[in-house]
């Protein structure tokens, strides 16, 4: 196949194979999302102990509020779901050799690191990173002096994103076509992982999404370098009036928001395919309904387009919008309150392994019921008045796109680890990692939405100007900032295991969970480039027949043909 | 190089992994062509919008363009047929066409910026200059991805299919610019 | 694995039923829940309510579910899990149930809407001007018009852009500091902002709205109590942001009438 030398270089850096490029999609990702912890780290002793450290104030304050969130959700999620789990699964769980276009591929790993030297870069530079707000709203974003970091920080900021931006649209090309073309012998696009699926939909709305994020930060950064009136209308700004005039701030929140709603879906689909993995291979039961699963991730897909208002109901916009973007949220809630259901339908009468990445599994269950219930109130446009901009809303979606879709990634990481190195993790550090970053992700988290009831309002460098707060307010912040902390900490475990197991864990069995998927039937074991030596497999089966009556063991793999000793679980499929 | 065809076991398809490619890139560039479009039309709902003086030459720009696709389209037929001479000199046109539009735009720019139509003038001018930028990047980087890559038929034949696709948006971008 | 599985299956199920009474007793020391309500929109809290309970039931109930399911379906030797990959009956129930609770809380929840977004025609009107980092007020004066303003007009002795061709505006009446308020009188706020986007926030009336340069937005409410109140800024709006706020005074009629007398007119104060 590949016979010719492969260099160090070729063969670890400048790599076209997908596991490689997988692997430096993680880790980069894992690296910018522990700065971005450390980050949440000093915002949280901020809030918990003000005063106390004299190195914040509130222009660093901003800055780093601002840093976290972006690095979070797109340096660190996208990246790390997209870039890591779809390069590391599509091709061997449909059976591929590689990616349909493993020269872009390689690319647009390298472009994403160039995305985020530009990034990091902005901590270096005179004035600093920006503190405009993740969503970097204009007129704050693009008028100079208004916010921290308005000279270079926020134009290496909006530069960053478009090279993001491409790096992405580079990986998404290559994802959606690979799952188009590149799938082997008999499998099906219904016979796909629903891994396969979520990563595969949350590409395609990627496509779709980054394109208006894209002409947003275009525009923006011409309003702040080359002096447009884009989205800038006449302005007085420390009493000087601005030489602009007709802009629209509400123009960018719309195109801002058209890619924003989609970008949480882009984060959440591909963690419930993973989570899907986790619960019905751990709980050796075929997933609940994998039909009705697809449909509920397309249909997620489809609506996720129409809902984006719903972030600028108290925006100035115009107010009947209100009523058709509360309708459309709402809608949302049935197809994802579906999954739910058929997540605890897979437990029910299944024969659940308590190992690591079924306890994320489990805990993706929990903190995705209360990350996305708490949407509910938001989405009903009159109950958001109250809440918009409130904690009520940090607790929200730290929850659901946060500690959910974190909770899917490290279970995701636990489980395919045998698989990427060959070796077994630490069990009983997973398990623990799992219990202090649970535990600690609802006491974080769930006081929060006691905060927003109480009308605190987000992105505050204190509290001290709130006159209508109780005094026990500032008990919620303290043990807010102390779980923080230690959850935080308790994320070494999880690194530490992670290291230590690559290089000294024991040796792994091809397929330890006893799956039925593709990625566990290869003849090598970690792969090889290629992955499947001569022949690539054929696909007989659906992907979950676990535990089929009849069946000698509780698991088919998809690569077994039909005969009358392994039976198939669900025919028609 | 893995390839992922051939005689190992995939599905037979009626299309390849090239052209799904190209028409999902068709349909991120529609999408980034739309959103431009949308904004460009809200902001010139705004009272400061005034119209902006569109030169002679704009009109000569698109017919360039559109002669350069038709040279593409000739080549791609005469392709077809077996006629590499004569398709190479339908490539070779097309590319001399395109280079002559590139040229024509930022002449355009040029007679803009003497009559005092500066990129911070108006939202109007603001958006010209934005827009035909970011037509005119996609169509040189277009030129540059085609130099080095563009060795086998269905390569070209996807070459052919993305100029016409941006001979199509800059049509209705100029109309959209002559109408306001 | 067997005992360990035993394990913990135990510890999650209690880790579960912990997270679950937790998070109720939270809520059910009362300490941290709505500040006490100061105007007309007792909707608002009763949609919201609804909407809470609505989820505060299903969040019970599915974590509930939960742990009951990692303890009683929890790995032993030699069982084996039940096929059963789908249940098309269920899967419609449990849809049916999810849709009428979504129209139980999002019913009152849109008549409470269409009734916040249509301010009675007899409100008196007040403007709300933001910048970084305070808020400003205009009455209308005698005449009940507020005088016409633009951005462009702004300067260090024409705070609020006031166009003083207009002759509606010579009456307008100005306070850089406080917003007072007669009792029991509906009120609609014309929201303008200065420089950035700001959003002008009084928790105990529960009304919100974005202050959008360029633009003009509005929201109304009766405000039902005497006593002293806190507008807040609650979009990002630069380094001061946490300390852009402004008291709300509501008083009585006649209390307010001789408040508002002792403040500067257009007239008095501005220049062109």
């Amino acid at each position: 196949m590949h016979d010719h030398h492969e260099s160090f270089w070729t063969k670890y850096i400048f790599s076209q194979d997908h596991k490689v490029i997988a692997i430096q999609y993680t880790i980069t990702a894992l690296l910018v999302g522990l700065f971005g912890l450390v980050l949440s780290w000093l915002l949280r002793v901020q809030l918990g102990f003000p005063g106390k450290f004299s190195f914040l104030n509130p222009g660093s304050y901003y800055q780093m509020l601002t840093q976290h969130g972006m690095i979070m959700i797109v340096y660190l999620l996208t990246a790390i779901l997209l870039g890591g789990f779809g390069n590391y699964l599509i091709p061997l769980m449909i059976g591929a050799r590689d990616m349909a276009f493993p020269f872009l591929n390689m690319l647009s790993y390298w472009v994403y690191l160039l995305s985020v030297l530009v990034l990091m870069a902005a901590f270096l530079v005179p004035g600093g990173p920006t503190g405009a707000g993740w969503t970097l709203y204009p007129p704050l974003s693009a008028l100079p002096n208004a916010a921290p970091g308005s000279g270079w920080g926020i134009k290496l900021m909006l530069i960053s994103l478009v090279i993001f931006i491409a790096a992405a649209t580079m990986g998404g090309l290559n994802y959606v076509t690979t799952v188009l073309q590149c799938r082997t012998k008999g499998m099906t696009l219904m016979r796909m992982p629903l891994s396969v699926w979520g990563i595969f939909i949350a590409s395609v709305m990627a496509l779709f999404a980054f394109p208006a994020l894209f002409v947003g930060g275009v525009m923006l950064l011409f309003d702040n370098l080359l002096g447009t009136s884009f989205f800038i209308p006449a302005v007085t700004l420390f009493g000087q009036q601005l030489p602009r005039e007709g802009g629209n701030p509400l123009l960018f929140q719309h195109l801002f928001w058209y890619f924003g709603h989609p970008e949480v879906y882009i984060v959440i689909l591909p963690a419930m395919g993973i989570a899907s993995e986790l619960i019905a291979t751990h709980s050796r039961k075929p997933i609940f309904g994998y039909k009705a699963m697809v449909v509920a991730l397309a249909a997620i897909a489809i609506i996720g387009f129409l809902v984006w208002a719903h972030h600028m109901f108290v925006s100035g916009m115009n107010p009947y919008f209100g009523f058709f973007f509360a309708v459309s949220t709402l809608i949302i809630a049935i197809p994802s309150a579906v999954k739910v259901y058929n997540w605890l339908l897979t437990l029910w009468r299944g024969n659940i392994r308590f190992n690591t990445p079924m306890l994320f599994g489990i805990g993706w269950i929990s903190t995705f019921i209360i990350g996305g219930l708490t949407g509910l109130p938001l989405g009903n446009v009159i109950a958001d008045v109250p809440l918009h901009d409130t904690y009520f809303v940090v607790g929200h979606f730290h929850l659901v796109m946060g500690v959910a879709a974190l909770m899917a990634i490290f279970g995701g990481i636990y489980h395919w680890f045998p698989k990427i190195t060959g070796r077994m993790f630490n069990e009983r550090l997973g398990k623990l990692h799992f219990l202090v970053t649970f535990v600690g992700a609802y006491m974080i988290f769930f006081p929060m939405f006691l905060l927003g009831i109480l009308g605190v309002p987000r992105r505050y460098f204190d509290f001290e100007a709130l006159q209508y707060l109780p005094p026990q307010t500032h008990g919620l912040n303290i043990v807010i900032t102390v779980a923080a902390l230690i959850v935080g900490a308790a994320q070494l475990l999880f690194l530490g295991n992670l290291i230590w197991s690559a290089v000294r864990g024991p040796r792994a069995a091809a397929n330890p969970w006893h799956a039925t998927t593709l990625e566990w039937q290869t003849p090598t074991t970690p792969p090889p480039h290629g992955n499947w030596g001569a022949e690539t497999p054929t696909v007989y089966r659906w992907a979950y027949d676990y535990s089929v009556p009849g069946a000698e063991r509780d698991f088919i793999p998809q690569n077994v043909p039909l005969t009358p000793t392994v039976p198939m679980g669900v025919s028609a499929r | 190089m893995i390839a992922n065809h051939g005689s190992n076991g995939y599905r037979e398809s009626l299309t390849t992994p090239g052209r799904v490619g190209l028409w999902l890139f068709l349909a991120v560039a529609t999408m980034l062509f739309a959103a431009f479009i949308s904004a460009y039309i809200v902001r010139m709902g705004s009272s400061d919008w005034h119209s902006l003086p569109k030169p002679g030459l704009l009109w000569v720009n698109t017919a360039i363009l559109l002669l350069s696709s038709a040279a593409l389209q000739w080549a791609r037929l005469n392709e077809r047929q077996g006629n590499s001479q004569s398709a190479r000199l339908g490539v070779i046109a097309a590319a001399v066409l395109s280079a002559l539009f590139l040229l024509g735009q930022i002449w355009a720019w040029l007679v803009l910026h003497r009559l005092g139509y500066f990129l911070n003038t108006n939202p109007s001018s603001s958006f010209f200059y934005l827009l035909t930028a970011v037509h005119g990047l996609h169509l040189a980087g277009g030129l540059i991805v085609a130099a080095w890559t563009v060795r086998t038929r269905e390569r070209l034949q996807l070459f052919v299919t993305y100029w016409h696709f941006l001979t199509i948006v800059w049509v209705v971008l100029f109309a959209l610019i002559v109408l306001t | 694995m067997g005992e360990e599985s035993i394990g913990m299956s135990m510890v999650t199920f209690g880790v579960l039923v912990a997270i679950v009474v937790g998070a109720l007793a939270l809520i059910a020391s009362g300490i941290w829940w709505f500040t006490p309500l100061a105007s007309n929109w007792s909707e608002i809290d009763g949609a919201l309510l609804i909407t809470l309970a609505v989820i505060g039931i299903a969040f019970v109930t599915l974590n509930l579910a939960l742990a009951y399911l990692v303890l009683r379906y929890r790995h032993s030797e030699g069982t084996r899990a039940q096929f059963i990959p789908d249940n098309p009956k269920i899967e419609k129930i449990l849809i049916g149930v999810t849709a009428l609770g979504i129209i139980i809380l999002l019913a009152p929840g849109l008549f409470a809407y269409s009734r916040f977004i249509s301010p009675p025609r007899d409100a008196m009107v007040v403007e709300v001007l933001g910048e970084q980092w305070r808020w400003s007020y205009r009455y209308p004066g005698p005449d009940g018009k507020l005088g016409r303003a633009t951005p462009k007009l702004i300067s260090s002795k024409n705070h609020f852009g006031i166009d003083l061709t207009d002759p509606a505006a010579h009456d307008d009446i100005l306070s850089y500091t406080e917003l007072h308020l007669p009792v029991n009188r509906p009120v609609v706020l014309h929201i303008r902002s200065k420089d950035v986007i700001h959003s002008f926030f009084i928790p105990s009336f529960r009304a919100k709205m974005d202050a959008v340069p360029g633009m003009v937005t509005h929201y109304w409410f009766i405000p039902t109590r005497e006593g002293r109140f806190q507008a807040v800024c609650a979009e990002l709006c630069g380094i001061g942001h946490h300390k852009m706020q402004s008291p709300v005074i509501v008083e009585s009629l006649e209390k307010f009438q001789e408040w508002l007398a002792k403040q500067p007119t257009v007239a008095a104060t501005v220049k062109p």
